[in-house]
């Protein structure tokens, strides 16, 4: 029986097996959904998991805009046709110094991206969450303002890495992880990977995002793992991958640098953070 | 009306409340209490319930567990005025060394379960990462407290220089509660809530001294 307004996860079939998946042991299915940051439902790990139970997903639609010859609503259904589903193993290492691996289901972002035929203006992607504060009681304790707001410049955006995401574990996302639809972007901290998008917008300009508004010295737009740049807090050398007992060393791009390093050459990664 | 009110109480009951205090009953009693937080983490860890993250679970009790052992501390002077029980005095010394056993929890657990003895690391968090240094701060003010807390050591210093020296107590919960408004990244709340139970202790004893100076 589903709970009020909470969908009952279903499974996504024939999915893709993708050379960009690692081959490291997946975390535990209730490790990544039960230690979860999403602001919106609550500051601590536990939060979401309880909080977020009875979210609204259904129905769902995504607002693509901005400089594009097509601008589009989507709804739900449009967008799962879009492409077809892959599974997506990857590595996702958390600002805080700790790292999971998780098998996400989706597809390439810009296969959604070019349905909408990005004008020569379009040099940054905003997106923006869904936001609801009747259904989010908790987000105005959180202390960062809402709707949560996350960018990358557009060869980010379009990398074959970053994927629109509507699943793990081959059902679809659980609420406290983004649901319903999300992205995954590999190499950067989890907090760039926004959740439960509602809008995304093509930009000239770099746009603004929610955390490096909160505080600008601590996060930056750019936020790529980087085990030499320390957050000001706290190491980024090492990161506790749940599960183990042992830290481990973090990766450069989270490992991702044979990828995506290209995308950064010439600049001072300790500069643009 | 209130202070009547509690004198009259004191004087019919002071002796029974004396007798309790002091009895070996009541100290067994605030000792295992102050031991069941640890007990309750041990068997949640037994359990396997501390959750996806454990280490970062056990930090985070230690750490809380110790400012509210020296909150607790802190609050046995007014308790005593307030309520008119003297003799609270007598918990006071267990309460503040509890404070600085969880303390020593917490750093055992950053020392050995997340830094693993790496003793570069530690180094460098204790001076470039501020929240760090004042967690150091506070735990370094608690150590000579806890050292000098036996009868032996009044009589040493003398009543006078030993409660000077202890008014370090204030630096170390002050310190304490910088550490963990410094760690969170932007739910400022709980430390919040402790710094403002602690605004209230340091207050009290504030106006109490304004107050005897002034009569």
């Amino acid at each position: 029986m589903a709970a009020a307004g909470g969908a009952e996860a279903a499974k996504f079939e024939g999915l893709r097996k993708s050379p960009f998946s690692t081959d490291e042991k997946p975390s535990s299915f209730k490790d990544v959904t039960q230690y979860n940051n999403f602001y919106e439902f609550g500051s601590q790990k536990d939060e979401p998991a309880r909080l977020a139970k009875n979210f609204i997903t259904s129905p769902w639609s995504i607002a693509v805009e901005g400089e594009a010859a097509k601008p589009k609503v989507f709804d739900y259904d449009d967008l799962l046709k879009l492409a077809p589903l892959e599974e997506r193993i990857y590595r996702m290492r958390c600002v805080e110094g700790w790292s999971i691996v998780v098998p996400w289901v989706g597809y390439p972002l810009s296969e959604l991206l070019k349905r909408v035929e990005p004008g020569s203006k379009a040099k940054f992607v905003a997106f923006q969450s869904y936001y609801n504060a009747r259904q989010m009681p908790q987000a105005r304790f959180s202390g960062i303002p809402f709707p949560y707001v996350e960018g990358l410049r557009m060869d980010e955006a379009i990398h074959p890495l970053t994927i629109l995401c509507f699943g793990l574990y081959g059902e679809t996302l659980p609420n406290q992880n983004g649901a319903p639809v999300r992205i995954i972007v590999p190499w950067k901290y989890g907090f760039k990977s926004i959740k439960s998008i509602a809008k995304i917008r093509l930009v000239e300009k770099q746009p603004l995002t929610t955390w490096s508004q909160a505080n600008p010295r601590e996060y930056g737009f750019y936020s790529n793992v980087n085990p030499k740049v320390d957050h000001p807090r706290w190491s980024q050398a090492k990161e506790r991958r749940l599960g183990e007992f042992f830290k481990r060393d973090t990766l450069m791009f989270n490992g991702y640098g044979e990828h995506v390093a290209g995308l950064y050459a010439g600049m001072d990664l300790r500069k643009y953070y | 009306m209130w202070r009547a009110y509690t004198q009259a109480w004191t004087c019919a009951s002071i002796i029974e409340v004396r007798r309790v205090l002091r009895s070996r009953w009541f100290k067994a009693g605030v000792f295992l209490a102050s031991l069941t937080p640890l007990l309750a983490l041990v068997w949640r860890a037994w359990r396997g319930e501390l959750g996806a993250n454990p280490i970062e679970a056990v930090t985070h009790s230690t750490g809380l567990w110790t400012l509210r052992f020296l909150l607790l501390t802190l609050a046995v002077t007014p308790a005593r005025f307030l309520f008119g029980i003297p003799d609270l005095i007598l918990i006071r010394r267990t309460l503040g060394l509890f404070a600085f056993f969880y303390a020593s929890l917490h750093l055992l657990t950053y020392v050995w379960l997340d830094q693993f003895f790496d003793l570069a690391a530690i180094a460098k968090d204790v001076i470039k990462r501020p929240f760090i240094t004042a967690g150091a701060v506070g735990l370094a003010a608690m150590a000579p407290l806890a050292l000098t807390s036996t009868r032996g050591w009044i009589q040493r210093l003398g009543g006078k220089r030993w409660q000077r020296l202890h008014r370090l107590v204030y630096v170390s919960a002050i310190a304490g509660v910088v550490h963990y408004l410094w760690l969170v990244k932007s739910d400022i709340r709980p430390p919040a809530l402790y710094g403002v139970i602690l605004g209230i202790l340091l207050l009290y004893r504030f106006a109490r001294a304004m107050r005897r100076r002034l009569s």
